[in-house]
């Protein structure tokens, strides 16, 4: 008892994390509490056992003898293989909510979601999953366009989305705004508004990594891949390319900054170089 | 099976094969000289290993890049993964302990193949030296040990194609070795030795084997495609002429997962034999052991793809291969527990093989936590290809098989010299391995979960202390290799003598001199039906002197 309160109270405790700046980021930690917490328990219990056995059961000077002669006990084999399945399957299905929240469920886009109407109700409400699918058993997705994905966060995210295309190469990341011409070496998004990402790799497999999002991306050329989440913190956070891309890899990094909505409407207007400037955070384009 | 015992090659013409020391330098047939020169080498190949480990760690000292420049960076991690995997750990708790101990543990006189036995060895220090070499010569590859296209297509094109020569000729050697025990295994038995009275180490090499002779050629033919990519500029694996990165990453974690089982499960059953001998008690539960490694065997196969959860894949397969990769938890679960109960009750010997096969339980329990975790897709697609998983897989691999490895030496030293190992420079050399190790591994979790990606020669200011920190325990894992070399030079010339049986063990290695003759056994090999039968029965008195139940007979 006193080892699974022990262990929960690490679990729920002791911070590990950055801060959890996006929509799905606090769904991580959840997971990761859990995880820690049965991950303690286990670790806890299985050292003290070792170490107590260690300690008493240890050979005494001029002891020469013998442990008991017993070669098994199938009740307790049998407990032992249920303990770890029981605590396997929750953590399986636990984990499959987890995910299922973050929108990993929901089936890889295809060239319609993109740039067609299907873009609109993606991001609308609960029920993307359902309009993505209808999109993709009515068009099949020519193999040629064929878009990747990852964690959508379809579900989970509200408004209509600020589409970016991300261009990585060796050693930059390059963000271009289509909505409004701007080209950018950081990426400058709003609080509370779903950003979709649309990256492309230029040259080797670069990753898309945020800590404080809780998100990863392989990049991988010839795949165009989308991307989606939801900043919910304001602040500046290092954009991070996580896969080995050649010498210059460790200082492939970048800076996403999460903007107020109304710094935000700034700075686009400020880089604005189109012609119809449109106000991403009313746009009904997509 | 009449072919069992064939009349010994002692009486073959002498001067063909040298003697004494030279036998170690020689195309030796015999399993016992095989299984110390791939030890050697290995351990050669290990302090190569480590004084590229000794590189990365001085260079992560500082956020910058100060110390190499960053191309000799990246040529040094390939270098260290590459070596430490193919050339110390495969080769060592598979051809070193294997060859030494199957044979016996069998009871036949030597391996099936004793001539493909020694090629197989022989592979190894030319591949080994070519890939050392290209760092000399040519320039290293530059790719990691994983060898990714398209990065592995436009990193100079010489490094990278001596290192998929040299691994080629290392897994041709490992693929040998595995058909070599699986016969051995199948068809060397002593009669009237059934496969469940085999050392649990021979069903872990059994496994093993398998899992070297399905997955193997697979990562030879996809390091063949990858090297037309590169000489003949075919476009398999390259986007740019229509090929698909993917499918290499798919072909690469086919053989590579289960290459981390090929380097775990052998350790697994060397501890299986430690355990036992010093606890003075039967392995506890010899069947579910059995079972629980032809599970993970099979689920070893079927998990590849967590490697590549942020690599594009579909949300089923991401589905499959979390639940099927946690689903390993359980078979090596049993063992765990098994080894728990074997201890519990005992007459634990506080010994540094004792004391490394605790800390291998220990680290590897934590490692397989982590691990766990990493098979969650939601958790892993923050913390892969950073420190986390570094941490996870030096905490199984270096945590649990090389203690295993150390282990190993101090209890079957006495079996290869017929000299014990000192006591107390090995509870020395335990204690600095330990609290090295773990302040190197344990903090860089830490920086994974924080934002510290793997591959990197520099990195966010903020994570200076910890990386400090870990190179501190780097070093201190460095300094524990003296107490163990000096204490093995030491011992082999005039360390205390051991005796045949000096752990009064009752598997066959220990019933014949040490170090054995070359037959193995002067006369018929005794039949070993119960391996681990230790321990008094309630109730029977505990003779002073007792040395176990001697359950064993020479002869039919
Ligand atoms: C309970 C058992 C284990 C589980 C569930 C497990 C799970 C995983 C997962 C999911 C990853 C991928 C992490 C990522 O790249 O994002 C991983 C990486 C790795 N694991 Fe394990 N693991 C286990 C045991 C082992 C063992 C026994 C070894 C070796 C002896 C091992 C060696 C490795 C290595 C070398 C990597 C990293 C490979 C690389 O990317 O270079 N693991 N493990
Ligand atoms: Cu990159
Ligand atoms: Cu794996």
């Amino acid at each position: 008892m006193a080892l699974v309160l022990t262990g929960l109270w690490i679990g729920q405790n002791v911070e590990l994390l950055p801060v959890a700046a996006s929509l799905n980021a606090p769904i991580y930690d959840q997971l990761f509490k859990v995880l820690f917490s049965i991950g303690s328990i286990l670790f806890i219990g299985i050292f003290g056992l070792l170490l107590f056995s260690l300690i008493r059961f240890r050979r005494r000077d001029g002891e020469t003898g013998d442990g008991a002669a017993v070669e098994g006990n199938l009740q307790l084999e049998i407990f032992w293989t249920a303990i770890p399945a029981i605590v396997v399957l929750f953590v399986g299905i636990y984990s499959y909510d987890i995910y299922d929240r973050m929108g990993g469920m929901v089936p890889l886009s295809d060239p319609h979601s993109m740039h067609g109407a299907a873009m609109a109700p993606q991001a609308s409400d609960g029920s993307a999953g359902a309009v993505i699918q209808a999109s993709v058993l009515g068009t099949p997705p020519e193999p040629s366009k064929r878009i990747w994905g990852g964690i959508g966060s379809g579900q989970i995210s509200a408004g209509p989305a600020l589409p970016v295309e991300v261009t990585a190469l060796q050693f930059a990341f390059l963000f271009h705004y289509p909505q409004g011409d701007i080209t950018s070496g950081e990426l400058h998004v709003q609080k509370g508004q779903p950003v979709e990402l649309r990256m492309e790799a230029r040259d080797v497999i670069h990753a898309f990594w945020v800590p404080e999002f809780r998100l990863k991306q392989d990049i991988i050329p010839g795949q165009p891949t989308l991307l989606t989440f939801t900043p919910i913190k304001a602040g500046s956070y290092p954009i991070i390319c996580a896969e080995l891309c050649g010498p210059y890899h460790g200082g492939m990094r970048s800076t996403v900054v999460v903007h107020e909505p109304d710094e935000f409407a700034t700075w686009f207007e400020k880089n604005n170089t189109a012609t119809v400037a449109i106000a991403p955070s009313t746009s009904s384009t997509g | 099976m009449t072919i069992a015992f064939p009349p010994q090659t002692s009486s073959s013409p002498p001067g063909l094969q040298p003697e004494g020391w030279l036998r170690y330098l020689s195309f030796s047939l015999d399993h016992k000289v095989i299984g110390l020169q791939y030890m050697v080498a290995g351990f050669f190949f290990y302090l190569v290993g480590g004084a590229l480990a000794g590189m990365i760690r001085v260079e992560l000292v500082s956020p910058i890049s100060d110390f190499i420049s960053r191309e000799t960076y990246n040529e040094v991690l390939t270098l260290h993964g590459t070596v430490m995997i193919f050339l110390w750990i495969v080769p060592v708790v598979n051809g070193a302990f294997g060859n030494y101990l199957i044979p016996f543990y069998v009871g036949a006189r030597d391996m099936a193949f004793p001539r493909l036995n020694a090629v197989a060895f022989w592979l190894i220090p030319p591949a080994g030296f070519l890939l050392i070499a290209s760092y000399f010569i040519a320039g290293a590859a530059q790719s990691g040990w994983t060898a990714y296209p398209p990065l592995s297509l436009t990193t100079p094109a010489a490094g990278q194609v001596v290192w998929i020569l040299s691994v080629l000729l290392l897994g041709g050697s490992s693929i040998f070795g595995g058909i070599n025990f699986i016969a051995t295994v199948l068809k060397m038995r002593r009669p009237g030795l059934k496969l469940m009275q085999l050392p649990m180490y021979c069903w872990a090499m059994l496994g093993t084997s398998i899992l070297v002779v399905l997955s193997t050629p697979v990562l030879a033919g996809t390091l063949v495609l990858l090297s037309f990519d590169i000489i003949a500029h075919t476009g398999f694996f390259n986007p740019a002429l229509g090929g698909n990165a993917v499918v290499y990453q798919h072909l690469f974690w086919f053989y590579s997962h289960p290459a981390v089982y090929i380097m775990v499960l052998p350790a697994f059953g060397l501890v299986s034999e430690i355990l036992p001998v010093h606890a003075r008690k039967p392995l506890f539960g010899y069947t579910t052991m059995v079972y629980s490694i032809l599970g993970i065997v099979f689920l070893g196969l079927i998990v590849w793809a967590h490697h590549m959860f942020t690599s594009a894949t579909p949300p089923w397969m991401r589905l499959f291969f979390t639940i099927a990769t946690a689903f390993i938890a359980v078979p090596t679960g049993i063992k765990f527990f098994n080894w728990l109960a074997t201890l519990w009750g005992g007459k634990i010997a506080l010994n540094s093989a004792m004391l490394f096969s605790c800390a291998f339980i220990i680290h590897f329990v934590f490692g397989g936590i982590t691990g766990v975790a990493l098979a969650q897709v939601p958790f892993d697609i923050h913390v892969h290809d950073t420190y986390f998983v570094v941490g996870h897989f030096h905490y199984v691999v270096y945590g649990g098989t090389v203690f295993v490895i150390f282990g190993s030496i101090y209890h079957w030293f006495p079996k290869f010299t017929g000299r014990m190992l000192n006591e107390d420079l090995g509870r020395f050399h335990f204690l600095i391995t330990f609290i090295g190790f773990n302040l190197c591994f344990a903090p860089q979790h830490w920086l994974g979960l924080n934002g510290m990606p793997r591959r990197v020669a520099e990195y966010d200011p903020q994570f200076t202390l910890m990386n400090q920190i870990s190179s501190v325990g780097a070093l201190l894992m460095a300094v524990s290799t003296l107490p163990f070399l000096i204490n093995v030079f030491w011992s082999a010339f005039s360390g205390r003598v051991a005796g045949d049986n000096p752990w009064n063990a009752l598997t066959p290695e220990w019933l014949t001199s040490s170090p054995p003759p070359v037959e193995n056994w002067k006369g018929e090999a005794p039949l070993v039906q119960h391996p681990y039968g230790y321990g008094v029965t309630p109730g029977q008195i505990d003779l002073g002197a007792a040395t176990g139940r001697e359950i064993w007979s020479s002869g039919q």
